[in-house]
């Protein structure tokens, strides 16, 4: 994946939240305060509207300009969260044309969340997409894993984050944020395919 | 829903800017950043800072002055500041000696406050910080992120705030907090939900003749719904809990807060706060300094909630009552 790709692959992930925002907030209002969807679409807003201020000239480029914007703008705990993915990516590409390693990429963003959120697997966070996926990518992931990855958050309950305030009550209910971290794969997918 | 604004999108710049003009002999703000910090100097000491989403005034800027907060830092209506603000809070404090944070328990404040250390530390200033708990109303919160951080918290700003001004380092500061935290315990009630400006209707529901135990400030669930009941019995559930979880026994000296939401009158929680010294004078206990207003509201959320501190160390008490030049301490 080279500059371009990456740069298509970004720009449908921004119009994926866009499309889903209702829906991302509709489920955070079970178990959070309903702001998912707003708070990424913020974010989407604000980056996208960066890239077209300023045109990035290398992967790094873009990959920290769309962790800036994010991290200013989407607040909550997806801010931080999605901003130190772009980060790790940033970091991860550095004088690279194309993405040499899309595995050690993905593995990157996932240690960048858990340094930051200190959850693992089976609380009902965004790591419960991220950690399959990363351990998937390797051997080929279609977008049904993604959507199966999604939905298997359903049962879980939630121990970090505002879900946690609801306990047991959080069982039954897809985890907003990991919804919005499949869309990010599924964008990623469809662009390459 | 019926509120003075002009905008919705506009109450927190609005805000911001009434209280800078409105107190500018105690506080500014830095620039056009969502900061509002000191006009006392403080050369060479500390940076005390603190914020989140706003919505709880008088906290967190209330407390900004000598004595007490360098800076507060503004979020969006019940939504944590970024870190490049939090960053600015950080800025403003920093007179050479480093800035202690002082984070309300949420995921986001917690994330976006650790990241606005990153981005210090890498300019070259020191950062500590502690994060407050004291809500203990949630269940099995100990294994989860359930513990929040509430209308205690301002005993914190207040006490590393003099010790800052005393010269405290960040490490002494720090080790503070550790003692002090475990000692300030909270629990919330509800009569009726407020209403986020931006989002326009009320945050949860309750009946006419129901009350909520537990509410966090942001209209978090509680335990319990129950129907309306007397003072004394509201009084007796929360401080029964607080009691247990703090070990009161005979002869302890306490601090207690009794702390509107918003939209309750100071005439109901003088009641409550009569009932509260009832229970606390029948198990000996004894209340050396008791606070009662509105300090950390929910908007117009009509509730009050109960803060007891454990005087494990008399000097918390003089820490508690030296003077402060602060919009609302
Ligand atoms: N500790 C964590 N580690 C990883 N992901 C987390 C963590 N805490 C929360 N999340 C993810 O963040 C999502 C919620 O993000 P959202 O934008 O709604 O922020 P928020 O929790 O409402 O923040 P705030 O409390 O400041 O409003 C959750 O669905 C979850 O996937
Ligand atoms: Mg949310």
């Amino acid at each position: 994946m080279d500059l371009t790709t990456a740069q298509a692959w970004l720009k449908r992930f921004f119009a994926l939240i866009e499309e889903h925002k209702a829906y991302l907030s509709e489920l955070d209002n079970p178990i959070g305060d309903g702001d998912h969807g707003h708070n990424m679409a913020r974010g989407a807003k604000a980056a996208e509207e960066a890239l077209q201020a300023q045109t990035p000239t290398s992967l790094e480029g873009l990959f920290k300009s769309v962790g800036m914007s994010l991290l200013s703008k989407v607040g909550g705990a997806s801010g931080p969260l999605y901003g130190s993915v772009f980060l790790a990516f940033a970091n991860e590409v550095k004088g690279q044309e194309v993405i040499e390693n899309p595995q050690q990429l993905f593995a990157a963003g996932l240690d960048a969340i858990v340094r930051r959120g200190k959850a693992s697997v089976g609380e009902k966070t965004m790591v419960d997409v991220w950690s399959p996926f990363v351990e998937k990518l390797a051997e080929g992931v279609s977008l049904e894993d993604v959507e199966a990855m999604v939905l298997a958050t359903k049962p879980l309950k939630a121990t970090k984050g505002r879900a946690a305030y609801v306990g047991a009550r959080s069982i039954g209910h897809i985890d907003p944020g990991s919804y919005s971290s499949g869309l990010f794969f599924k964008a990623y997918l469809k662009e390459l395919a | 829903m019926k509120k003075i604004l002009n905008a919705p999108q506009d109450v927190v710049e609005e805000m911001m800017q009434g209280m800078a003009e409105a107190h500018k002999d105690i506080v500014h703000r830095v620039g056009s950043t969502r900061v509002l910090a000191r006009n006392y100097e403080g050369a060479g000491k500390v940076g005390l800072i603190s914020g989140g989403g706003s919505g709880h005034e008088p906290t967190h800027a209330g407390f900004v002055g000598q004595g007490m907060l360098s800076a507060a830092v503004f979020g969006d209506v019940f939504t944590s500041p970024t870190p490049d603000q939090v960053y600015e809070a950080v800025k403003a404090a920093d007179k050479g000696a480093g800035v202690f944070m002082v984070i309300k328990n949420y995921t986001g404040d917690v994330l976006n406050f650790e990241m606005a250390k990153d981005m210090a530390e890498a300019e070259g200033i020191d950062v500590d910080f502690c994060i407050t708990k004291d809500d203990i109303a949630v269940e099995d919160s100990l294994y989860s992120d359930g513990q929040r951080g509430v209308a205690g918290t301002i005993f914190v700003h207040k006490i590393l705030g003099y010790h800052a001004e005393k010269g405290a380092s960040l490490k002494e500061l720090k080790a503070l907090s550790e003692k002090l935290l475990p000692e300030i315990k909270t629990i919330g009630l509800a009569l009726a939900p407020a209403i986020v400006p931006e989002q326009g209707k009320p945050g949860f529901e309750l009946a006419d003749d129901e009350i909520e135990f537990g509410i966090g400030i942001h209209g978090e669930p509680g335990y319990q719904r129950v129907k309306l009941q007397p003072s004394q019995a509201m009084a007796k559930e929360i401080y029964d809990k607080l009691s247990k979880a703090l070990q009161l026994q005979a002869g302890d000296d306490v601090v207690v807060l009794v702390n509107g939401m918003g939209g309750t009158p100071l005439m109901e929680q003088y009641v409550f706060v009569n009932d509260v010294l009832e229970l606390l004078k029948k198990d000996n206990v004894s209340a050396a300094k008791t606070m009662v207003g509105d300090y950390m509201t929910s908007i117009e959320m009509a509730g009050l909630s109960l803060t007891l501190m454990k005087l494990k160390d008399k000097a918390w008490l003089d820490a508690l009552n030296a003077p402060v030049d602060t919009i609302a301490w």
